[in-house]
């Protein structure tokens, strides 16, 4: 049986983690507050998978860019895939918290949404 | 002189906070200053999640919690100047401002909020030897840069310091195709969070050098390289242990410092700890009806906390303007809070046991990471509390809870520290 320590990342309490492992089938999960770490946990030790935050060119905005976010995890390994997507991508003021800027982002499931509302310049 | 029930120093997570609690208390008359051109502060540039577990169950990035703070202060009517700097404050609570349509006014109040933030410890601060030249920038301007006004500020980065929008930073400029080729932090422990040196390092196979700093920079116009040094126990450059990494920027990440020219100018007292004002249970200054919160109060590492902060702050005020009202005085006995063994310091550092009015939250951090230790209160030198902890590290802020009845009762000061287990 193999032991791994992990860090969550779900949020700034950064939980140490433990997870006990048989090959490759997860046995237990401890250390954990809240149900995210017990989730974030497994996933890590498949394929780590962590929020994507980035900005979006805006055009006629209050700021030349637009914070985006992705609606949940996408897998790390496609994160220089999926910022090469976020780069491409122009959209127009005004836009509203939560309005959809690239939908299923390469086929992960998850959106890319803008995370504030940002209103067209005077 | 146009007056207010409160003026509010600052549009942040903290002025917000501290303004719809006011307002939630029933203070109607209220007005925040903010000098940016739209509210919500240092949020607004930081694009990365994890905002809001604790406040709203949700993880937020830090322009989506602003937005909630913004649209509630809005919907309760709080009044906000925008492009506006308080220029002064005096202890009778005058308040002197200026923006571009009202010019210079001065307004009085029955209370003043601090919500003011902090700022970055400059180059100037830590002394690295070498050229003026353009390339280095201190972490949180980099990120404005880039998450506001979309500009890229290099190609090739290092970052001095391992406080957490150095790491956030580090992460944010790989994801935009720069190369970051290290971070030195000079104590022998980050001091960021746990899981950024996860999520902004590791993940990117980005190193981390401990007890080590920068001591040169090279350059004409454009930063070109750094010198790097392993430093010993006593935080002095090791001879020959020089290292040189060909860059183009620098990001420093070396401390936040409480913004508090407006609170030295009103003479209040400071806490040299923290580098903000001494604030009792109501987070009243030692200037009456003048309250502080927020990263001006003390550097928070969790917005969360900000909010329950403020808006304690603007109950606090709130009760204040109440008591003035009705004539009500505020139990004069004080006794103080301070930090024992391994504690830097401790918010509030005052309570007033005869008018308790609910559970206080104490807030502290340690000076050094620690294993398996106890943090340990007392009161008038008997332990009141006693809370095992496997872990404590500098970079988390702590917190513990006293109740409202052992606050009625405390007989002296109360001693916060970490002891090891007994």
């Amino acid at each position: 049986m193999t032991e791994k320590e992990l860090i969550c990342v779900n949020c700034p309490i950064g939980c140490t983690v433990t997870v006990k492992m048989e090959g490759d089938e997860i046995i237990s999960v401890t250390g954990n507050t809240c149900p995210k770490g017990e989730a974030y946990a497994r996933k890590e030790c498949i394929r780590p998978e962590r929020i994507l935050t980035s900005t979006v060119k805006i055009e006629g905005g209050t700021h030349r860019v637009l914070p985006v976010i992705t609606s949940e995890e996408i897998p790390l390994d496609v994160m220089f895939e999926a910022m090469e997507e976020v780069r491409k991508v122009s959209v127009k003021a005004p836009v509203s918290e939560g309005d959809v800027i690239i939908s299923n982002l390469l086929g992960t499931g998850a959106d890319v949404v803008a995370s504030r509302s940002m209103a067209a310049a005077d | 002189m146009r007056h207010y029930e409160s003026v509010i120093i600052g549009g942040g997570s903290a002025g917000l906070a501290a303004a719809v609690a006011l307002k939630k208390q029933g203070i109607g008359d209220i007005v925040i200053l903010e000098k940016d051109g739209e509210p919500g502060g240092i949020l607004e540039q930081c694009i990365h999640n994890g905002f809001g577990l604790q406040t709203f169950k949700e993880q937020l990035s830090g322009p989506a919690y602003a937005e909630r703070f913004i649209r509630m202060a809005e919907e309760l009517g709080v009044e906000i100047k925008l492009n506006t700097m308080a220029v002064g404050l005096t202890r009778g609570r005058e308040v002197e401002y200026v923006n571009p349509e009202e010019g210079d006014v001065t307004v009085s109040a029955d209370t003043v909020i601090l919500a003011v933030g902090c700022y970055e410890r400059p180059r100037g601060a830590i002394g690295i030897h070498g050229p003026r030249c353009a390339g280095v920038y201190t972490a949180g301007q980099a990120q404005k840069y880039l998450n506001i006004d979309g500009y890229m500020v290099g190609k090739r980065v290092f970052i001095l310091g391992s406080g957490d929008i150095g790491l956030i930073m580090a992460r944010r400029m790989t994801l935009e195709g720069a190369k970051v080729l290290g971070v030195a932090e000079l104590m022998p422990y980050s001091s960021g969070l746990p899981r950024n040196m996860k999520q902004c390092l590791e993940d990117f196979g980005i190193p981390l050098y401990l007890s080590h700093t920068v001591t040169k920079t090279f350059g004409k116009s454009r930063l070109e390289k750094i010198e790097l040094m392993e430093v010993d126990d006593n935080r002095q450059p090791v001879p020959g242990s020089e290292m040189y990494f060909d860059c183009d920027t620098l990001l420093l990440s070396v401390g936040l410092i409480p913004e508090n020219h407006l609170a030295d100018d009103a003479g209040i007292e400071m806490d040299p700890s923290t580098k903000g004002p001494v604030v009792d249970d109501s987070y009243m200054t030692s200037a009456e009806g003048i309250f502080a919160c927020g990263n001006g109060l003390h550097v928070h590492d969790l917005v969360d906390f900000v909010s329950l902060q403020a808006e304690r702050a603007g109950e606090g005020a709130a009760r204040y303007i109440r008591a003035k009202r009705e004539g009500t005085e505020a139990g004069e006995r004080r006794v103080s809070v301070r930090p024992g063994e391994n504690v830097s310091y401790t918010v509030p550092a005052l309570v007033h046991p005869d008018s308790a009015w609910g559970n206080v939250e104490f807030f502290f951090r340690v000076k050094a990471p620690l294993d398996t230790v106890s943090v340990v209160i007392r009161g008038g030198g008997r332990v009141i509390r006693t809370i095992k902890k496997r872990k404590m590290i500098p970079s988390e802020m702590e917190r513990v809870v006293l109740t409202k009845d052992v606050i009625a009762g405390l007989s002296g000061d109360v001693v916060i520290s970490v002891e090891p287990q007994a």
